[in-house]
């Protein structure tokens, strides 16, 4: 390695190559990880008990999650609707895909481009907050579905889930659309010719074609999208009610509300090995590896 | 021939319907903007004012957290660039056993949630004796922005000519001569987008900063923090102003990266 480094860029830049790298991967990324779990194994002491009889490892903070149903319940509930956000986004932005990737010309390709990326460049908090202006009890939505007869009275869109999963598709889409893009596109488009022309439907060329071809880059993008829709805090505490309360916000008020920083560690190390099990469980399903995530 | 004439049409439609989609909170949220009405709204309107630009301007506050904001960013700018720009060097020359551990583990905080990067930095740093804010924000947003301008640098150097190199020792430059001379000019563009990419990642973000920041405030906590407490239209305005600096950003890219690649052409 050190060999190989210093054959290309010579012995100081090697030493500033490394220095750089392993301070990222060992006291940016590696350590702060294991400490938390290290942390989450302990009880949550006052600093005199620290090195005390009682500072010993303990299944104690994950036996208050599975003890406690509400808890439970907000975990479980944030998989499911993490998953349907998941489907959702990707039943969405699929035709986008394919479009830009296989009927677009060069110059709408650029254009549409231009387009998605807009509101993407500005906050994820702006975008959700004008999700909550039109969604509110008296907004523009539910004027226009009263004046259009549709409705008797306004609907309260943001109790319940609906508000949440309807922000969630909004600000993931283009963690969708531009890996689905890539797969789609290097896919030849005399292959979905010939189908074409061998007599296969529409829907039979995306089975059978498209979505095999595309396989790495719906895997990627369902990953990116679980894992944003998992973790995500803003979109919640923004459109959500206190009923549908998301495990991100359970673990933010162990931190500064309940000030237990072991019991938080705990459940953000769950909310961790969740997101590792569904990444393991798309890459068996979709039979790919982790080299071409990010490609 | 009518099946396709169908679905040529159809998947038109469905792109008008999804850029509607895409665009109408953006446009209601301006809208709201200029209405005299406390609760930012478009329905009913009352009437038309520039009131709540003023209120922005006079918001001390929301200034200070512009400026921590730009802090931020470029303390994660002097970081993050160098790291991933070594992170890509590395994984362009290193060939061996240990190479996928290496990209897995540099991948490993884009499939972290947010919020986990936040703690862990939190609970490690507190050990080390240092607390919330500004500083221990920069450190958690660099764990995972390094990791997209590694992604960027990387891709621009797998189309690298590396006979480019061996051209310039046979010629008898030195490996610094080779670095400055060669690779980093060859980089620069990639350089250059991860730059602006690294400063948007950090500008907007939330779920990381809302952990480490400690007292501080950023442009996005405020925000969000206003939007929960005291939503008046003056978040719409700021709102309004992001997204002008956005297109007029966006477009300033799109027109200058257009004059380079014609100058490009005209060269040739």
């Amino acid at each position: 390695m050190i060999k190989q480094l210093t054959a290309r860029f010579g012995r100081p830049m090697t030493l500033v190559v490394l220095l750089l790298l392993w301070f990222w991967l060992i006291v940016l990324v590696l350590l702060p990880q294991l400490i938390m779990i290290d942390y989450s194994f302990k009880p949550n002491l006052i600093p005199s008990q620290l090195g005390g009889p009682e500072d010993v490892y303990t299944l104690g903070n994950y036996q208050t999650l599975i003890g406690n149903d509400i808890h439970r319940t907000i975990f479980f509930k944030t998989i499911w609707s993490s998953i349907l956000v998941t489907v959702l986004t990707l039943l969405v932005s699929y035709p986008v895909a394919y479009f830009l990737a296989q009927l677009a010309t060069a110059k709408q390709v650029m254009l549409i481009a231009l387009l998605l990326v807009i509101p993407y460049w500005i906050n994820e908090i702006l975008r959700t907050f004008s999700w909550y202006l039109i969604l509110s009890f008296q907004g523009p939505l539910n004027a226009l579905l009263l004046g259009l007869g549709l409705i008797d009275r306004p609907v309260r869109f943001l109790t319940g889930d609906g508000g949440v999963l309807i922000g969630m598709v909004y600000a993931y889409i283009l963690f969708m659309v531009f890996p689905l893009y890539n797969a789609i596109e290097s896919l030849d488009n005399n292959q979905v010719r010939a189908a074409r022309n061998l007599g296969a439907g529409l829907l039979r060329i995306h089975w059978r074609i498209v979505i095999p071809h595309a396989k790495p880059g719906i895997a990627t993008g369902c990953i990116m999208v679980f894992m944003l829709a998992a973790g995500s805090y803003a979109v919640p505490a923004l459109l959500g009610s206190p009923g549908s309360r998301w495990f991100t916000q359970i673990i933010y008020n162990w931190f500064f509300e309940g000030g237990d920083w072991n019991m938080g560690a705990a459940y953000a190390f769950v909310l961790l090995i969740l997101c590792i099990g569904f990444i393991a469980a798309v890459m068996k399903v979709f039979r790919i590896g982790l080299g071409d995530i990010g490609k | 021939m009518t099946s396709q004439r169908l679905m040529y049409w159809s998947i038109r439609f469905y792109l008008v319907v999804f850029f509607i989609y895409l665009f109408t909170p953006l446009v209601i949220m301006s809208i709201a903007t200029f209405n005299d009405s406390r609760f930012p709204t478009i329905w009913p309107w009352r009437e038309t004012t520039w009131r709540w630009f003023g209120e922005l301007a006079n918001d001390t506050a929301m200034w200070e957290a512009l400026l921590n904001s730009f802090i931020v960013g470029l303390g994660v700018l002097a970081l993050a660039v160098p790291i991933g720009v070594s992170a890509g060097l590395f994984l362009s020359t290193y060939e061996g056993k240990g190479k996928n551990f290496y990209y897995s583990l540099m991948l490993s905080p884009l499939l972290t949630p947010g919020v986990i990067i936040g703690i862990s930095t939190l609970i490690f740093w507190r050990n080390l004796g240092v607390s919330g804010g500004i500083g221990l924000t920069v450190i958690a947003q660099t764990t995972f922005i390094s990791a997209y301008v590694m992604l960027m640098v990387l891709a621009r150097l797998q189309r690298f000519d590396r006979t480019l190199e061996r051209a310039a020792y046979s010629l008898g430059a030195t490996h610094s001569q080779v670095v400055r001379r060669v690779l980093l000019p060859y980089l620069k563009p990639a350089i250059m987008t991860a730059a602006v990419i690294a400063f948007l990642q950090s500008f907007e973000n939330y779920n990381t900063t809302l952990f480490v920041r400690g007292f501080d405030t950023t442009l996005t906590v405020y925000i969000a923090t206003k939007v929960r407490t005291g939503l008046t239209p003056a978040v719409n305005a700021l709102g309004l102003i992001m997204i002008l600096v956005t297109v007029v950003l966006a477009v300033a890219y799109e027109v200058l990266r257009r004059r380079e690649q014609n100058r490009k052409d005209a060269a040739v």
